[in-house]
């Protein structure tokens, strides 16, 4: 066994109200750059659609994620050999208006405009190329509530077992709001296809990023990641992705766009995972066995083997107590009501979601639809979303996890119903979801209430253990001398070192030990 | 000294002394620059043909150039391969893969120079730098008839003088004397190539050094920490 601890999210999909408010902030933070018009790490996608790129979901395109070539977990754009064969060309590569062309408008043609009787009109213009575009076909949320054709969206790749031609009817139609973003997986396909070995997971909080200085644009990042979370900034040459918000996180701050959150969706916390089992648990035979498999990858943190195992392995006693008091491990591992986003990518996804409930209401007040005894609380095979679908989209099309889950939720509002409204405290609900009182009032506080401090529990990085010569980073930022920052070769370089890299090594400057006579006082050490 | 003592004799040095000292420069100091600069993302049908045949055919050039040019004269009469045997390979070699070379060029040219998404991101010495290695392909391309006159006439002394100047250089003894009896085009062709050598740093040819074969070698996954160990 060998602790490791992920940053890790949880989306309550049940809750989200589809503003993209996470989408902006995420935006005005990190890609509002040259280069990066097109880029939303995080975006929010209204299903059924075929999202952003386009299709991502269907890997039979893209190439994306993991595939087991004889029992053993291998990239599916290749092994090795024949991605290094790809590298003049990528095949699987997505073009820019896979994503979609990215536009300004003529502004100052509104400015400037004389007095005219028609209204001027500021016409679309290409970022790209700056060329006059004639109309824009294509946008980075096109689909937005169920926007176009259903023939465009049915094309979705979670409708793939299903008679989906019914869901093309009004009365049968459904939406659902998917926000995503990076999941820093556990076994990242992007890294496992850097050929420069430019990108990494950081070892204390499992967040990926990408070296921009070792990044040499071979860009099969880009379509090795099955969630099209990779992206090349066209400026620099360089692949991009979502970084965790990693600054805010280190100082136990929510990412940008779970802090901006409306809704209260978004949960941060940690988990805690055992290493040595990652290939293991990846390779499982059986697409639909991989929900499964991953819970079994997550350690339980109240086992006492774990926690001395964490000690063993350097984990912060602080985040220890942040892995038992972690949202995450609550909604997926204890209560089951969050899943991973297409498990069947085998990398291992550490943003998980709670599935929507999608109950008919204006049905059910008519008492058109079947109910819980209380003829309120509606019941699962009445929901308007297709378990297929939602299960097509978490665990690889099994049901019966989502189902529960679902039920289980049902059953905290019909619990919570019964206490509030006719004061009695209904337990039957409970046992049928297999539930104890104690978890679905946590449960409530959780997700119904969600409050700020347990919707996030996230542990500082104690930036103050690295024996970081903190005099060394004196005049650093703002003030350096020459070319600072891109001399990534410490060991040899062709210019006279900076006096100060002991903020490289991490070795502790032994100075002169300087006491002032004046100031030594008998018992105090200095 | 004369022009063609200054381009045979000390240009070449001028170029290496770029290449190396230049491309040293910008690693240590501008890596975040140092990258293919693929422009894949705007366009990809092209580049695939395109892109792949290029590739092939300079990878097969350099090596070409470097194996027949730098090998003692003396080691290709030890394996058994006569004057005449290594002139018709070189020409063989030369052709096959200079053609294939050049088709991918033109094509990487003409989708750099008319795809509009490709060209409004085109950087001055990307267009440049495109040009010039075509130039000097096509000089190359045309020196085969003229080597293949020389080979019909059973002469391969201007082969083997090409090969001395360039094993003199690198040995530090530069002798331009060499190249008196060579006909013009090797000349042109041999500016031209010195000269890729002295643009290189300065381009997104610098890639070329970058070769992931690393790549084969380890872990797919990388995981790095924060706690750099004591040393």
């Amino acid at each position: 066994m060998k602790v490791r601890a992920n940053f890790s999210l949880v989306m309550n999909l049940d809750k989200c109200i589809g503003c993209h408010t996470c989408s902006v902030t995420c935006k005005n933070v990190w890609t509002n750059r040259k280069g990066m018009e097109y880029v939303w790490f995080n975006n929010v996608e209204t299903k059924p659609g075929i999202g952003y790129p386009k299709n991502w979901e269907d890997q039979e395109k893209w190439n994306g994620g993991w595939e087991l070539s004889k029992g053993k977990l291998q990239l599916k754009s290749g092994n090795k050999r024949s991605i290094l064969a790809n590298i003049f060309s990528n095949p699987n590569m997505p073009t820019i208006d896979d994503y979609y062309e990215p536009f300004t408008y003529d502004y100052a043609v509104l400015q400037n405009s004389p007095l005219v009787e028609a209204t001027p009109t500021a016409r679309p213009r290409s970022l790209i190329d700056g060329r006059r575009m004639e109309k824009i076909e294509w946008g980075p949320n096109w689909e937005d509530d169920l926007g176009g054709k259903f023939k465009h969206r049915s094309e979705d790749v979670n409708f793939s077992n299903m008679e989906k031609q019914i869901y093309g009817e009004f009365e049968q139609t459904f939406l659902m709001y998917l926000p995503r973003m990076c999941n820093h997986c556990v076994n990242p396909a992007c890294v496992a296809s850097c050929p420069s070995g430019s990108i990494y997971k950081r070892e204390e909080d499992g967040i990926v990023l990408v070296d921009q200085d070792k990044c040499r644009s071979w860009r099969m990042c880009i379509s090795a990641c099955p969630y099209k979370k990779m992206f090349y900034n066209w400026e620099s040459g360089k692949a991009e992705k979502c970084t965790g918000c990693y600054p805010r996180v280190e100082s136990g701050l929510p990412t940008v766009c779970s802090e901006s959150c409306v809704g209260r969706i978004r949960y941060n916390g940690i988990m805690l995972y055992d290493a040595d089992r990652i290939e293991e648990l990846a390779s499982v035979a059986d697409d639909q066995d991989l929900y499964q498999a991953q819970l079994d990858l997550f350690l339980d943190p109240n086992d006492p083997e774990v926690i001395k195992q964490a000690k063993i392995d350097g984990i912060p006693e602080s985040w220890m107590e942040a892995a038992v008091q972690s949202p995450i491990y609550k909604l997926a591992v204890e209560w089951q009501v969050a899943f991973p986003l297409h498990p069947e990518f085998r990398t291992l996804p550490m943003v998980w979601y709670v599935p929507p409930l999608s109950p008919v209401q204006s049905q059910i007040d008519q008492g058109n639809l079947a109910t819980k005894a209380d003829g309120l609380i509606p019941s699962i095979e009445t929901m308007r979303l297709p378990m297929q679908y939602l299960a097509n989209m978490f665990t690889a099309g099994k049901e019966e996890p989502i189902v529960l889950a679902l039920k289980r939720m049902i059953a905290m509002r019909s619990f919570f119903r019964s206490l509030n409204v006719e004061q009695k405290t209904d337990l039957t609900v409970l046992e049928e979801v297999a539930l104890t009182e104690d978890q679905v009032r946590e449960m409530y506080r959780y997700m119904a209430i969600a409050n700020y401090e347990d919707r996030y529990v996230i542990p500082t990085s104690h930036e103050e253990l690295r024996q970081e010569d903190f005099l060394g980073f004196q005049g650093q930022n703002g003030f350096e001398f020459g070319n600072d920052g891109c001399s990534i070769s410490p060991n040899a370089s062709l210019f006279p070192d900076k006096r100060t890299k002991s903020a490289d090594n991490l070795q502790v400057v032994e100075f002169f030990p300087y006491t002032p006579a004046a100031k030594i006082s008998e018992g105090e050490g200095v | 000294m004369n022009l063609i003592n200054f381009l045979f004799g000390v240009y070449p040095y001028i170029a290496l002394t770029t290449f190396l000292l230049g491309s040293l420069i910008r690693f240590d100091r501008e890596q975040y620059t140092w990258k293919a600069d693929s422009s894949q993302l705007f366009e990809t049908e092209l580049l695939q043909k395109g892109s792949i045949l290029f590739h092939i055919g300079i990878i097969a050039l350099f090596f070409g150039h470097l194996a027949g040019l730098i090998t003692p004269h003396q080691w290709f009469l030890d394996w058994g391969i006569s004057d005449m045997m290594h002139q018709t390979i070189a020409i063989c070699l030369g052709a096959a893969f200079g053609s294939i070379c050049m088709m991918g060029g033109v094509i990487l040219w003409k989708r750099r120079m008319y795809n509009p998404r490709v060209r409004a991101n085109s950087r001055f010495m990307d267009i440049f730098i495109l040009d010039w290695i075509l130039v000097t392909l096509g000089i190359g391309l045309l020196t085969i008839p003229v080597s293949i006159y020389h080979a019909v006439n059973g002469d391969a002394s201007i082969m083997i003088n090409l090969s001395e100047w360039a094993q003199a250089i690198l040995a530090l003894n530069p002798s331009p004397h060499f190249l008196d009896e060579v006909d013009f085009i090797y000349k042109a062709h041999l500016f031209f190539g010195m000269s890729v050598f002295l643009l290189f740093p300065f381009t997104r040819l610098v890639h070329v050094w970058s070769m992931p074969l690393a790549y084969m070698f380890r872990p797919y996954q990388i995981v790095r920490t924060k706690f750099v160990k004591q040393r």
